[in-house]
């Protein structure tokens, strides 16, 4: 179980006033993990990164190596040593520890986080609980039909957006994966795809879109279940059609014949349906229909997964624990249970009595019960930046930045791995050397040897 | 004036772009305290971009924020948008209805004008 025995990639020296350019470099800000930009370093700061997207260019340029310690105990500086006894000591102390976060760490320093987790008997979760969580649920009920992004590249000729807005949150989706490429099966590109648009809001995605439908809000359940209807053929009451989801049966009526009439059919979806009222049954009755097109045609379903590694994190908790969130190891074998283990839960319920979060800010981001919960107990927080969960942390790590100061491997949202290139060394430790130092202190707590 | 609206947090590019540059950087803190309301909600209601209104949900959780007019046909009159964020979460209750998942879109909130623009000028 022990994993301080693996090393991760680490940045080429630098030499000062010298232009450095690391080619085909991975941006992790958004889950299109795009691994063609290329970066200019001079004196350990990006100067520039080409073919990046505005957020990428934003993660890359505004990162700087700062001088602020690498940790606080207490929001006092304090040296690594002492940090990672205090954060062993703190976990191992607990009674219901939980770890939370990781969807912005490699998939290296996930599994040490997970091992972590099952030595203290705790819960560890990661942030697809309150993002595609849902989503992992229907996987489990409906199953998936999936594919590749480069498949959707080259095959794709009807590509779908349910309650997803990539023109903002994945900028070079379009463009780099679903809409403008020429594929093997698609040679004029954005001319040989329809692409549809569906959502409450007229989003900057629906200026990209051929059809854009604008539904009512909350009734997404409804509005796919209007269309797996019409894919078996079943008749419907068009005003009750029309009443529940706003739109004309008519309109429906065309896109399902428009889907049914495509060769390879896409269904990116994203919160809109996770978020929303109905949440993993929303995002079952797209993953049914999905199934359902293909008595028609092809059809595959993807989540537009938001932060760089998450999709990492899905994997390596479920390789390490046979599911992807929200496990629970009190008993001393992995239980899931989505609303029980599940961290919004857990600390809006008032369950866990220690923690540690990685990479993620949930003092900011958490309903108010759970935010004062958190504030109320010990715990651990590692993070690249300055967050208000850093600052109400008992013991602080600033860490080094993935992608950008050390290697290490993340999963692109549709599942393939990609190795990192990092540019620079920082003078923080990465969270892999974080977590490794913690898990062998609270092996020692324990009296766990090997 | 006390008026039911469903709120749709959501991803902005410069929200996005805020968090590579710093969550306590005003571009981030500006972004995430923007409550859009629709052109038409805010002729019929009589209010003025930079009025502050206080949003309470369901289960009285509640915020004050500054409004801005949403883009001309982005945003249908009866939703409002806010860029996720620390205001947006706070609007979350604490029950996930067994998901895991707060209901974090399509939130029915009321919205009633706490402030004039021109009263703190």
């Amino acid at each position: 179980m022990t994993s301080a025995s693996i090393e991760v990639n680490a940045p080429t020296a630098s030499v000062p006033g010298e232009l450095k350019i690391i080619a085909d470099a991975v941006c992790t800000f958004c889950g299109c993990v795009c691994d063609d930009i290329d970066l200019h370093v001079k004196d350990d700061h990006i100067v520039e990164a080409k073919r990046a997207c505005v957020l990428g260019k934003a993660w890359f340029l505004n990162h700087s190596v700062d001088d602020s310690p690498s940790c606080l105990i207490e929001g006092r500086p304090a040296t690594l040593e002492a940090g990672y006894d205090r954060a062993a000591k703190i976990l191992t102390d607990g009674k219901y520890p939980i770890i939370y976060g990781l969807s912005d760490s490699p998939c290296e320093a996930q599994r040490v986080a997970v091992g972590i987790c099952d030595w203290i008997s705790g819960t560890v979760d990661t942030t697809t609980s309150v993002c595609h969580g849902p989503s992992g649920m229907a996987f489990q009920g409906v199953g998936e039909v999936t594919c590749s992004l480069g498949e959707v590249a080259n095959r794709g000729d009807m590509i779908m957006f349910w309650g997803s807005n990539p023109a903002e949150s994945h900028p070079r989706h379009f463009t780099k994966y679903s809409l403008m490429p020429k594929g093997l099966f698609v040679p004029n590109g954005r001319k040989d795809r329809t692409c549809v648009v569906v959502d409450v809001r007229r989003t900057k995605s629906a200026k990209a879109a051929d059809i854009f439908i604008q539904m009512k809000p909350k009734k997404d359940f409804e509005a796919l279940w209007t269309l797996r209807a019409l894919a078996k053929g079943l008749e419907l009451d068009p005003e009750l059609v029309h009443r529940e989801t706003g739109v004309e049966f008519a309109v429906w009526q065309d896109l399902m014949e428009r889907m049914k009439a495509a060769k390879f059919g896409v269904i990116f979806f994203g919160m809109g349906l996770t978020m929303t009222r109905g949440k993993h049954a929303n995002t079952e009755a797209l993953l049914a229909l999905t199934r359902d097109m293909n008595a028609h045609t092809r059809f595959v379903a993807k989540p537009n997964r938001g932060h760089g590694n998450v999709t990492g994190a899905d994997n390596v908790v479920s390789w390490r624990t046979g599911y992807p969130f929200g496990v629970n190891h009190a008993r001393g074998y992995p239980r899931f249970n989505p609303g029980e283990y599940t961290t919004s839960d857990v600390l809006a319920n008032r369950e866990a009595d220690c923690g540690m979060t990685i990479a993620c800010d949930p003092m900011a981001n958490f309903s108010q019960p759970a935010r004062e919960h958190l504030a109320s107990i010990p715990f651990i927080a590692l993070d690249t930046k300055d967050t208000p969960t850093t600052r109400a942390a008992a013991v602080a790590f600033s860490v080094a930045t993935y992608g950008i100061n050390t290697g290490g491997t993340v999963y692109r949202m549709d599942d393939v791995p990609i190795p990192l290139r990092p540019a620079f060394a920082s003078p923080h430790p990465s969270d892999y050397e974080v977590l490794t130092q913690i898990e062998n202190r609270v092996k020692k707590i324990l009296g766990i040897t090997g | 004036m006390t008026e039911t609206f469903i709120l749709i947090p959501g991803r902005t590019t410069d929200q996005g772009c805020g968090i590579s540059e710093g969550k306590f950087q005003d571009k981030y803190q500006n972004e995430i305290r923007a409550l859009q309301v629709a052109p038409g909600d805010m002729a019929r209601l009589g209010l003025r971009p930079g009025d502050r209104v206080r949003l309470t949900g369901e289960e009285g959780q509640s915020v004050e924020v500054c409004i801005t007019a949403g883009k001309k046909d982005e945003l249908p009159e009866g939703l409002l948008f806010i860029a996720y964020g620390d205001i947006s979460s706070r609007m979350m209750t604490g029950d996930t209805h067994g998901s895991g998942m707060p209901t974090s879109k399509g939130m029915d909130v009321t919205m009633e004008l706490v402030e004039r623009a021109a009263q703190r000028e």
